[in-house]
Order: C-alpha cells, then structure tokens, then sequence
C-alpha cells in the first residue's frame, strides 16, 4: 500500500504541525513503553524506589496527553483537514487515549509492586507473569513501531499475539486459583499477582487498539471489533 | 496504481459508498462518454457520470480542470463560443440535450444558471425576479406577484426586501444580489440549477446563507455547483466529482470522497498535497 500521507502538503506550516503531533505521540509512546518495562522490572525485582520513579513519571504522560490534543484541536479548527489529514488526527485522539491507559496499567503494577514489597518478598516465586510480560512487551513495541512507519504489514501478527495473551492470562488466573487452594496464606499475594496479570492483558488489549487505529489511518477502514481473522482479510483487502 | 483513461460512474456504485439515508434517488442528468474540443485542443475527456435528482452534486478541482466547461455542457452554454465542439451525450432525463430537435431557450429555462458575479439587470427587485415570467408572455399582475414573492422566499430574500421591492436591485448588497439572481433563477421553475462558483465573490456570512439555501434549494431542484472552495463542496454537496486536466478521476458520495477517497489524486487535491 502506497504511504499516502508521504507527500508535503503546499503549506508547509501544515507540514511541520503534522510532524510535531506525530513526534509529540511517538515521545509518548516511548515514555509509555519505558514505564510498563520499568514497572514490571519493579515488581519482579521488589524495586520500590523504581516504582516510585514510575508513579511520577505519570504525570509527564498525562501532560503530553494535554498537550497533543490541544494540538490536534487548533489544526482541525486552523486547517480544516480531509482525508488521511484528518484520520491522522481524529485517529491521534484516540490513540493518545489508548497509550495513557497503558501508562496507568504502569501505574498499577508498581503499585503492586510497592504494596507487595511491604507485605513479604519472595523474589523467585513471580515466575507466573514472566511469560505474559514478554508477550506484551513485544505487542507494544511493535504496534508504536508499526505507527512511526504508518505501516499495516505486521498488524494482523500482533492482534494474533494478543489471542495468545488472552489465553496466557486465563492459564495464569488458573494456577493462581491452585496455589490459593494450595495454601490460603498465599491468597492476598495471588491476588496482586493476579492484578499485575490482568494490567498486562490490557495493556495488550491496548496495544491492539493502537494497531486499529493505523488500519484507519492508512486504509481508511474501520477494523475495531473484528477477529483476528476478519482484520487480516481487511489489510489484505 | 494504473490511472484508466475512462472512469464511469454508476448510481449503483454510488448507492454503496454509504450515504446515511437510504432513499432511491434516480438519474437527472447523465453524461455519457463526453470529449469536448475548444478548436484542437481538448478540455474534456469521455467524462461518464450520473447525476441524482433532487441532491446537490459538486465539481472540484484546480483551475483549467474542465469543472466549468462541464459546468456550462449542461445547458450549452458552451454553444456561445465558436471553437467548442462536443463529442458523447449529455442526458437529461433520458433525453439528449445535444439532439438537433432540443430548442436550447427551452433546454435553458429547464436548466437554470447562477454565476459568479451576480448580475442583476438595471431594474427593479421586482422585475428582476417578473423578468423569465415577462419574457414568456405572462403579465397577468396576479400570477407575477404571486411568482415574485415565492421566488424571493426560496432564495430566502423577501423579509429583506419586501418593503422595497420596486427599489433598484443594483444598490443591493453583493450577497442579497446573488439571491436575487437564484430567485430569478426560480421564478421561472426550473428542474436543474447550475451555480458557477455562487459564493466566491461573497462575505463568509453571505456564503454561508448562500448555502444554507442551497441546502433548502435541493427540495425541489438538481443542483449541480462548482466552487474552488472545498469546504464548501463538503458542506453543501451529496455528491462531489474531482476532475483533473479535463478527466473524471473520482466521483462518489461527498462524505466518503473527504474521508477516504480512492483515487490518490484526489487525495492530494483535497489534503493540499503536490501531485
């Protein structure tokens, strides 16, 4: 598929608004990332200072939200944009949305993190969520790189990805429910655990969005609520 | 992405592109295979469309794209320049209107013409508007007040003007002149209205009267509108057709052209993109 949105507007203020927002989301993006990387190393190596680093960091991701859709508003009221000009933006809406809940997700796993430190600590027992972590991690990283390159090639593989975490997140609530009935004394701690599972789920649930949003820039095709299967016949499409 | 030389362009295919009401709209106008000639040089090439009665269809696309001389093929205005030779039909409801037998004042009072610039005669409110009526023999006062003030409230001028209508229609306002020249336009009860960039020459509160009129004109009348303001072509029109160097690129429901069109030409025309 040709990259309809390559070419330079005649306006080169335009341009250069364009750019901005789109390196404003991408900042963005990567501070998200970063927080999720960090929150987890937190909860699995009992960091707390780290997860302290990470609530604080929340407040940049909330003020770069602002900020970009204050941006997207005055070149929608300036500009008046059509076509993928305004996909892009009504899509960057939405996306900044997606990538602020992701920062929260973050949010949430150090603040397991810290409440688990200041319960009991055992460092070798957070195996469970290792796996569903990489997954997730890898989700991400690829729908922020398949926005930078406004590229829908890898989309179909990463929205498979998330089926696998779903399925990965049902098996993880299942052996935490055997450890509790294993032993009750280990219940609170599941159940953080089981927190940190299902703020990494949605964040993949997240990324996915992110990536149907890139459909809609791109192609113009509104893929939301499709199944893995439907969204792959509609790229191809 | 191969570029065809012919684009033709279906109401069924038009059906599809996902208009929100549901209604059957039929054919007004038809343009079928049209190439027109000003002497050697081409200005139009096997334009193929379907024009729905009773919406609003809009012409965009950059100056010397052919919008206008489309524009005026459809009550042969082009007749007026010596050189222009035409090739193809133009169908209006089903009948060609370059048919020998076609009488053009007649083709003309059917198909009705707003222009850029509007151009009231010297006269009075009144007989500007009584003029179409007067010219077809009708001077019953009755008939021509009746048609007088129906007119200048279609083209939303009466409570302005109505006090005053024996008042020289020249010390209006640009924006109330070119009301003037739509209600004239109307009194004479045509089935299409062909407006030639209506609002270019006009304030931003004129024009948006203008379209507001526009929107109420399409009850009754085929509007067919070129204008070089594309937002004014996504506000106004059902149907919007780009034309580029004399061909049909794309021509297709106005929400679906200005949210996703196909062809990238037009994407870069109405994004403000160099080709």
């Amino acid at each position: 598929m040709e990259n309809r949105a390559s070419g330079q507007h005649i306006s080169h203020l335009f341009d250069e608004e364009m750019e901005n927002i789109r390196n404003k989301v991408l900042t963005m993006g990567g501070l998200v990332q970063k927080q999720m990387e960090q929150a987890v190393k937190s909860f699995i190596t009992s960091d707390q200072d780290l997860a302290e680093k990470i609530l604080q960091q929340d407040e940049l991701v909330n003020d770069l939200e602002k900020e970009i859709d204050h941006e997207c508003i005055e070149v929608i009221a300036k500009r008046q944009p059509t076509a993928i000009d305004l996909r892009m933006l009504i899509s960057i809406i939405k996306v900044i949305t997606d990538l602020e809940r992701i920062g929260d997700e973050a949010g949430r796993i150090a603040k397991m993190a810290i409440r688990l430190d200041a319960t009991d600590y055992y460092h070798d027992q957070y195996h469970e969520v290792s796996h569903l972590v990489e997954m997730v991690k890898s989700m991400l990283s690829d729908s922020l790189d398949a926005f930078a390159r406004m590229n829908t090639e890898s989309i179909a593989s990463i929205t498979k990805r998330d089926e696998k975490v779903d399925r990965e997140y049902t098996s993880i609530i299942r052996q935490l429910i055997t450890r509790m009935m294993e032993d009750p004394r280990n219940i609170t701690r599941m159940l953080d655990v089981l927190w940190t599972a299902r703020a990494l789920e949605r964040i993949g649930d997240h990324a996915c969005n992110l990536c149907e949003h890139v459909v809609y820039i791109v192609q113009g095709d509104d893929v939301r609520h499709l199944n893995a299967e439907e969204l792959e016949q509609k790229i191809q499409d | 992405m191969t570029e065809q030389k012919t684009h033709a362009f279906d109401m069924a295919s038009i059906a599809n592109t996902g208009q929100s009401n549901n209604e059957v709209t039929d054919t007004c106008i038809k343009v079928d295979n049209l190439n027109l000639f000003y002497g050697e040089k081409q200005a139009l090439f096997n334009v193929n469309m379907e024009m729905p009665r009773k919406k609003v269809t809009a012409f965009i696309g950059p100056s010397g794209c052919g919008k206008s001389t489309l524009l005026r093929s459809i009550n042969r205005m082009n007749d007026l320049v010596d050189s222009a030779r035409i090739e193809g039909k133009i169908l209006l409801d089903g009948e060609d209107i370059y048919d020998k037998a076609v009488n053009v004042a007649d083709l003309r009072r059917r198909v009705g013409m707003v222009f850029q610039k509007p151009n009231p005669f010297p006269k009075s409110i009144y007989e500007n508007v009584a003029y179409g009526l007067r010219i077809q023999g009708v001077n019953d006062r009755r008939t021509l007040d009746e048609t007088v003030e129906k007119s200048l409230r279609g083209a939303a001028l009466w409570d302005e003007v109505k006090d005053r209508l024996q008042d020289n229609a020249l010390g209006m306002s640009g924006g109330q002149q070119q009301r003037l020249v739509i209600a004239r336009a109307i009194a004479i009860e045509p089935e299409v209205m062909l407006l030639d960039e209506p609002a270019s020459a006009l304030d931003p509160i004129s024009t948006l009267k203008i379209e507001e009129l526009i929107h109420e004109l399409k009850e009754q009348y085929t509007i067919v509108i070129v204008t070089h303001n594309m937002q004014q072509a996504a506000r106004v029109s059902d149907y919007t057709a780009f034309l580029y160097m004399g061909e049909l690129i794309e021509f297709g429901s106005t929400n679906e052209l200005f949210t996703n069109p196909i062809k990238k030409q037009t994407e870069d025309y109405i994004t403000g993109r160099y080709g």
